[in-house]
Order: structure tokens, then sequence, then C-alpha cells
């Protein structure tokens, strides 16, 4: 069996690296709650999974063979806006709580893709180790 | 590594709001100064937030990260309270005081926002540093 140190860790790279640019932006929602016409972002999921499938995201295509596609990080989706579940006088779509909720659903995402990443490895090493 | 940004970003949200607080803080100690000229009135203040860009990206993507400021601070300009007090001593020739237009609910309101959403900040920079924590614990 052939070990490729690059794929050892199959999707859970990619994925942290989401949750933590995901996180980020989380944060800057969180940080402009209150600021006159700021509009919440986010990443589409489905957008980012395509991406890392190496397909381009639903509303870009290559309609010529010398089109150059998108890179296949997950950072490079654009970021969409979030749809406001009730409007603001002052223009301001962030709605705290959402956020919040948003937040914490990715911070244990993130956990949970270090732990897959933490049994990888040490199932490598119980196996270099011979025990 | 872009959970290091979420310190910035959280702090700079912390600050604002500080500002915020400190300006409510000022606007309610001042609800009842008396003054004789309109000109000389205290004027309820209050912070105006804009989003700052933290970091620029690379060319075809919009900056992920962005924090906040306080772009400036406003002056109320809703009329003046005057009352008829010709006993007072700082009544003008008239016999009129004025007082500043400072709405307590609204001030009680704004503090509690504020400390609110300095709360979830505070909550956000927490998380962050925990899976830092737990990202530098890797493979232990």
């Amino acid at each position: 069996m052939a070990i490729s140190l690059n794929t050892i860790f199959g999707v859970h790279d990619s994925a942290l690296i989401y949750q933590s640019k995901r996180a980020e932006v989380l944060a800057s929602n969180m940080a402009n709650a209150d600021t006159p016409g700021y509009k919440a972002r986010d990443f589409n999921f489905k957008d980012v999974l395509s991406q890392l499938e190496g397909g381009q995201p639903s509303n870009l295509k290559t309609t010529h063979s010398k089109h150059i596609g998108l890179s296949t990080s997950p950072a490079s989706v654009d970021l969409a806006y979030r749809i406001p579940t009730s409007s603001s006088l002052d223009g301001n779509t962030v709605d705290a709580k959402v956020e919040q909720a948003q937040y914490a659903e990715n911070a244990m995402n993130y956990q949970t893709s270090l732990r897959f990443v933490n049994g990888k490895i040490s199932s490598y090493l119980s196996a270099l180790r011979g025990e | 590594m872009s959970l290091y940004n979420i310190f910035d970003i959280a702090g700079s949200g912390m600050s604002a709001q500080t500002t915020r607080l400190n300006l409510v803080a000022s606007n309610m100690a001042n609800a009842d100064t008396v003054s004789s000229s309109t000109g000389e009135t205290y004027r309820a203040r209050q912070p105006v937030f804009a989003t700052v860009l933290q970091n620029e990206v690379s060319s075809h993507q919009q900056s992920a990260a962005k924090g906040v400021r306080v772009m400036g601070v406003v002056e109320s300009e809703a009329p003046l309270r005057q009352e008829y007090a010709p006993q007072h001593p700082m009544a003008n020739d008239e016999g009129y005081i004025f007082k500043p237009n400072v709405n307590m609910v609204e001030e009680m309101a704004n503090m509690m926002s504020a400390s609110q959403s300095f709360k979830n900040n505070v909550e956000m920079l927490n998380t962050a540093k925990q899976l830092l924590q737990q990202t530098l614990k890797i493979g232990q």
C-alpha cells in the first residue's frame, strides 16, 4: 500500500482552511453588528465544495478550452451576502444571534476536523512504531 | 492563518463599543447640566461606526477580514429643553434656562446594546483562542 503524505488527511486539511476563513468572516459580521449599511457575508458551501472537487462555482463556467479555471483553494471562493430575516432602518443586515449560532457551529466543525487530523496522525504513528 | 485575524477584528469591535459606552456615560452624566444660552448647552453625542478593511487580499477576491472603527462623533440635532426659571442662578435676561437634549431611555438602551456587543466580541475572541491552542497541540 502506497502512502502519500499529501493525501493522508483527506478532506480535513482543506476543511480546516475553509473553517478558519469562515470564522474570520463571521467575526467580521459580529464586529460590524452596529455599523450602518454593513451587509453580513458568508461562504456558500455548495460553491466551496464544488471548487474542492475540481469544478467551478455554480455561477462561473469555462466555455472555451483556453479559459483558465480558478484555483482550487477553498479560500478563493467569492463571498455571498446573507439574506436578512428582518430589515433595519440603517441598512445593516447582521443578526447577532444568527452570527453567534453560525460561529459556534463553525468552531465545532473546526474541532471535529482537528480531531480527525489528530486521529490520522496517531494511527500513522502507531503503524510506524509497529506497536 | 486567518484565525489570527479574529484577534484584530474582535479587538477593533471592542474598542469601538468602548467608545460608544464612553459617550453614553458622558451623555448621562451631563443630562442635567444647565446653561443660560443654546450655544453653551451640552448636546447628546453618538458615535458613527464604519467598516475598516483589515488586510488587502489578492486580486479577484474581495477582502474577507473587516474590522470596525469609530468614524466620528456626531451631536444630536434634537431641540434643547428650555425652561422658564427666573430664580435659577443660570437664568438669562428673559428668565430662561437651557437643558441638554439627552434622552435617558435612549441612552439606557444604547448602553445595553453596547455592552452586549462588547460581550459578543469577547466570546468570539475566546473561542478563536481555544481553536488556535488546539491547533498548536496537533499530533501530540
